[in-house]
């Protein structure tokens, strides 16, 4: 018998009415707000629309009160998927509201919540993961970056030393989450973590940017010495990060960011391909929309799972496999049936959001779990090794 | 799943173990029908799942269609069970005996040789059921050694391309086939897998293996979720023609991808004839071209969609 399902999903009265209010407000928001910047989706910076949104009650509405306002999941998939439709600058607060709130909701202590979750429904307080380190890609089990039992000016906590990688925008983020070898990792290897919130203006808090091949400055590199932790910062339980990150993990792989990151490209090869499309742009973008219409039915259903307290790693997983394939499709199809070459500085908006996804969608499979890691995950699920 | 869905997977999974094993695949495949399979089809009713009560039917609707094609598509069921389902629907009645579709201008016609009766439709009457008898029948099959038959009528002319309602309907009914014996594929693959031993452990524990059939896995929950999506779009009075094109386009993919995948972990015991992963990849291979294949639906839609308009794109995905 099969290993997954997907329970269909409806969408709750009044998410229809939330659909209009936001897509009004984007309308009016992000009326001169070119392609070429839409394209970039969820990696778009924009502190100040985070605010708004926040100011309008869209960042942690899922939340119980007094913290949000009790939504359900699915009203903010609708508010989620619509910035993401648009193109909006979102990458401000993307990541705290998408993963580190409910964390901190889930796992934290009352203290930590009255601390962060304010700041991140006003769209204000910023988070990054730190999972990755210089010798722990796929193979998170073996972080070496330690907390140990410390104490500073009589304040018990713990000191950290290490070296964080690929943390997306860590160079505006206040705080990041991160995973810390905090003792052995035993027989299964996934023992003896921990996860933190790291105050990142703390003393031996180092952010470096790195570069990337499109010539963002995105990621980073953090490097931390010597850095005080108050004891009341350790998120859950001591020496429980493995099941926790995984978790965390389900939200971060299910989203309709894993499908929509090359929306706009998308939306703009319509654009190109005219009223009256050749046959293979028209069979290109019928393919298309059948697979973007069944990745949203999969994702939504996740979405409810997890809503009810499910945990639907496998579930997840298979959205992220899915989702990343068909974003990443995107641009090559574009290629295939449309006689325009990828441009930086000119050009038409769909040549721009060209030159821009062709080179970022290699980063699709990579981030959040490459395709390998999310097949293996797959499989296991199955019942293989 | 509702309760009244679980009862109904539960009736059909016991019908096709009870009547439908190798035997009956090999007389069905030379060409005898399987009538004792068929009968116990229609005596459970499943045949008129989607007729009115008023009219013999179950009156449910397509979401519980789905669950009776899927199982039949998982035991890769050599019977006209799709075609009836669908005709039931398109009619709203069920003539006496055997129904079909026709399909590809009645050139391929599904157990035309068995059927009473042929959903058709032509420029004049539009929909309709005409009676067989008196039929000139072409026979001929599909490699899923199904008849697909070509009917020649007196007085009925090939509309040339069928209604939209009946290649509609019928592209539905193989999309919830085709999702149901991927997911089938999926089950025999991961068993193999696990059992067949080489350099000393599972085939199941190699990488290489594993993520072919990651792959394989998520082309059947795609294909699952396309074909129960579209069922419960057209339950909600949308779009007959949208959904059928969504679910045909995308279980059609993965209905390509799980049969080559499944051959390949499979090794030569997969290519033989008595190991039965064929019955379904054969079939699999056969609706996917049926009542349009993945091409002609995903050019139709991609024309539908190109002429709303780049700014209807997100509207209409949403709204519908």
């Amino acid at each position: 018998m099969q290993a997954f399902a997907f329970e269909p999903c409806e969408l709750p009265a009044g998410a229809d009415a939330l659909r209009a209010d936001v897509r009004a407000f984007l309308e009016a928001e992000l009326a001169d707000f070119p392609v070429s910047q839409r394209a970039r989706s969820w990696v778009g910076f924009d502190a100040e629309f985070s605010r708004k949104l926040g100011e309008r009650g869209w960042l942690g509405m899922t939340w119980l009160e007094p913290w949000g306002q009790g939504r359900s999941a699915l009203e903010r998939y609708v508010v989620i998927e619509e910035l993401l439709a648009a193109g909006a600058p979102v990458a401000a607060h993307w990541i705290a509201e998408r993963q580190s709130g409910p964390l901190i909701l889930r796992f934290g202590t009352d203290e930590q919540r009255a601390k962060l979750l304010p700041g991140i429904a006003a769209g204000e307080t910023y988070f990054c993961i730190g999972m990755s380190e210089p010798d722990s890609g796929s193979d998170l089990a073996s972080i070496r970056s330690k907390a140990e039992p410390g104490e500073r000016n009589g304040e018990k906590g713990w000191v950290v030393n290490g070296r964080k990688v690929w943390t997306t925008y860590a160079q505006h983020s206040h705080y990041m989450i991160a995973l810390l070898r905090t003792g052995e990792a035993g027989k299964n290897r996934h023992g003896g973590t921990t996860q933190f919130v790291i105050d990142l203006s703390s003393p031996g808090v180092t952010v470096q940017p790195i570069r990337n091949m499109i010539g963002d400055e995105e990621f980073n590199e953090v490097t931390f010495d010597d850095v005080f932790v108050p004891a009341g910062m350790l998120v859950g339980e001591e020496g429980n990060g493995w099941r926790q990150v995984t978790a965390e993990l389900s939200f971060e792989r299910s989203g309709p960011d894993r499908f929509l990151s090359a929306f706009a490209l998308l939306k703009a090869l319509v654009h190109v391909a005219g009223e009256d499309p050749s046959d293979m742009a028209a069979t290109a973008i019928g393919r298309l929309h059948a697979h973007l219409t069944t990745l949203r039915a999969m994702s939504l259903s996740v979405a409810a799972q997890l809503d009810a307290g499910a945990e639907p790693a496998l579930e997840a997983a298979f959205v992220k496999d899915l989702g990343v394939v068909f974003e990443q499709s995107i641009p090559e199809i574009a290629h295939q049936v449309v006689g325009a070459a990828p441009r930086i500085d000119h050009g038409e908006g769909f040549e721009q959001a060209l030159a821009y996804v062709q080179q970022a969608c290699v980063s699709f499979s990579l981030r959040g779990g490459t395709t390998e890691i999310m097949r293996g995950v797959i499989a296991r699920g199955l019942g293989l090794r | 799943m509702t309760e009244e869905r679980t009862l109904i997977a539960e009736t059909c999974a016991r019908l096709f173990a009870e009547h439908l094993d190798a035997e009956v695949f090999s007389a069905a495949e030379a060409g005898e029908f399987p009538q004792r399979l068929w009968d116990a089809i229609t005596e459970n009713g499943l045949d008129r799942i989607l007729v009115p009560e008023a009219k013999g039917g179950s009156g449910l609707g397509w979401e519980d269609a789905h669950v009776v094609l899927f199982a039949a598509g998982r035991h890769a069921a050599p019977v006209p069970l799709a075609e009836a389902i669908a005709a039931g629907w398109l009619l709203g009645h069920v003539p006496d005996g055997i129904v079909t579709l026709a399909d590809r201008e009645q050139m391929r016609v599904p157990w035309g040789r068995d059927a009473g009766h042929m959903v058709v439709s032509n420029a004049d009457s539009g929909l309709s059921s005409v009676s067989l008898e008196g039929a000139a029948i072409t026979q001929d099959r599909n490699i899923g050694r199904d008849p697909r038959d070509r009917v020649a009528l007196e007085g009925l002319t090939p509309a040339g391309n069928e209604s939209e309602s009946v290649q509609a309907a019928g592209a539905l009914v193989r999309s919830c086939q085709m999702a149901g014996a991927v997911s089938a594929v999926l089950d025999l693959c991961v068993t193999y897998t696990n059992e067949r031993v080489q350099f000393g452990r599972p085939i199941g524990r190699f990488q290489a293996i594993q993520q072919q059939l990651a792959v394989m896995a998520g082309e059947a929950a795609a294909a699952g979720v396309a074909a129960c999506a579209a069922c419960r779009m057209v339950d909600a009075d949308g779009d007959l023609v949208m959904a059928a094109a969504t679910a045909k386009i995308r279980t059609g993919e993965a209905a390509g991808k799980a049969a080559n995948i499944a051959h390949q972990v499979h090794g030569a015991i997969g290519f033989t004839e008595e190991y039965r992963l064929h019955h379904l990849t054969r079939r699999l291979w056969a609706w996917r071209s049926e009542f349009g294949a993945e091409g002609e639906w995903a050019a139709m839609l991609g024309r539908l969609v190109a002429s709303r308009g780049p700014d209807k794109l997100w509207p209409d995905l949403t709204d519908g």
